[in-house]
């Protein structure tokens, strides 16, 4: 008898990125719909644990989770050491379309938290048709900016701060475990590296001027976000919402910027219901 | 004269939750560790009344309630009685529940040198949260 061994198989696929040679680390668990998951700013797929390893999900649904570049186990790209990361609306974009090209993944499902709910807004705008559904976690057009970005990445600070700033946009109720595991993800993150993605968040991915052209008819658009997150909170995608036909908001009782980490039991309250619908309607 | 004073003094309460704040700190042994590199004095203001805190090694060495006319600082925390109230209570509401939700909400300024704030986040945010221990405040 061995010991429990959790469903998700890690392996890596080879894409060409920005034009440069990329090699993203992706997991993955179940069979049927592609439901590509993204992972926040300064974080990896490891915030998918929960979904890929629920039955009820991968009973219906192929979860996958690839690591940005410079993400988690996804290396920069070769000469990295002489830039400073930063992502923009553009390569966000690239990398999501990039990775469901190079799996063949047809029409997926593609659920993201934070700069992942906001960048499948510009997935609505862009390329709907390219996907069965869009789900956004604490996702808004746009955040007020809340703290200076340079506390991230400077010598006489420790990157851990990134962990210490985020620590409180997770509910109080979440049970200490997966919170702390959350914040460990953080604490492991590259240097630079959650600042680099808060450039697509604070600066390059602002689409409030945009967001009024998404049509649900072609991709259903669906918006969750946690009571206790303050920096996208209700208020932000519930005005990001009424700019939208047919996007559908539910706001998530005790949970914050990370419901599928921060507390995957009740979080699978609130995102078991719309896979459902989700699956029904195809 | 005498009335402006009882006006300006915090309740009863919130001084009572405060005041437990160095016996909490200087209890907990990981927090005074996580702090271990931290020696500097802050001012909490509750309202309008300052209060000074001074840390040694992580350690709270004193608890003071001002005014102390011309003593320095090196970062300050100030916010409404009432922020302060949401803040300890053990189960706090949102956008209450943690410093940077309070300064972004505008119901907590945070000034000075944060440097050293930003250098021990963790320690800092649970340092101040400390009161909420202890069974949190009665609303």
């Amino acid at each position: 008898m061995t010991a429990p061994i959790d469903p998700i198989i890690g392996r890596y696929v080879h894409v060409t990125l920005g034009g440069r040679a990329h090699r993203l680390y992706f997991e993955e668990a179940g069979r049927g719909i592609p439901l590509v998951c993204l992972h926040t700013a300064g974080a990896d797929g490891r915030q998918f644990r929960g979904m890929m390893t629920d039955g009820a999900i991968t009973d219906h649904f192929r979860v996958l989770a690839f690591d940005l570049p410079w993400h988690g186990k996804s290396s920069p790209p070769e000469g990295w050491q002489r830039e400073e990361y930063r992502l923009t609306t553009r390569s966000y974009t690239e990398a999501i379309r990039g990775f469901c090209m190079a799996l063949d993944l047809e029409r997926p499902v593609v659920l993201g938290c934070s700069i992942g709910g906001r960048i499948v807004l510009n997935l609505a705008i862009e390329h709907a048709a390219e996907f069965r559904a869009l789900i956004g976690l604490e996702a808004a057009d746009y955040q007020a900016p809340w703290y200076d970005r340079d506390w991230l990445y400077r010598p006489d600070v420790h990157g851990e701060v990134s962990a210490a700033l985020v620590s409180g946009m997770m509910a109080p109720q979440s049970p200490d475990a997966s919170r702390w595991e959350t914040l460990w993800h953080y604490m492991q993150g590259g240097p630079g590296i959650f600042k680099g993605d808060l450039y697509f968040y604070r600066v390059d991915g602002d689409l409030r001027d945009r967001v009024g052209k998404i049509d649900t008819k072609l991709c259903p658009l669906y918006l969750l976000t946690g009571e206790y997150d303050f920096s996208c909170t209700p208020e932000d995608t519930a005005r990001t919402a009424k700019q939208i036909a047919g996007a559908e908001v539910t706001v998530m009782k005790e949970l914050g910027h990370f419901p599928m980490s921060e507390n995957p039991a009740q979080f699978r309250r609130y995102i078991l219901p719309i896979l459902e619908r989700i699956r029904q309607r195809t | 004269m005498a009335q402006e004073a009882i006006g300006t003094a915090p309740a009863a309460d919130l001084v009572e939750r405060l005041e437990r704040m160095p016996a909490l700190v200087n209890g907990d042994p990981w927090l005074v560790e996580r702090g271990r590199f931290v020696t500097l004095d802050i001012l909490i203001e509750l309202g309008r009344i300052p209060y000074y805190l001074a840390v040694e090694r992580g350690r709270i060495a004193a608890l003071e309630r001002g005014p102390k006319p011309l003593h320095s600082w090196r970062f300050a925390l100030r916010a409404e009685e009432d922020a302060w109230r949401r803040h300890w209570e053990k189960m706090p509401p949102p956008h209450y529940h943690d410093l940077l939700a309070m300064a972004k909400r505008g119901a907590l300024s945070i000034e000075g040198d944060l440097q050293p704030f930003m250098a021990n986040l963790f320690y800092f945010k649970e340092v101040i949260a400390a009161p909420r221990r202890n069974g949190g405040a009665a609303r």
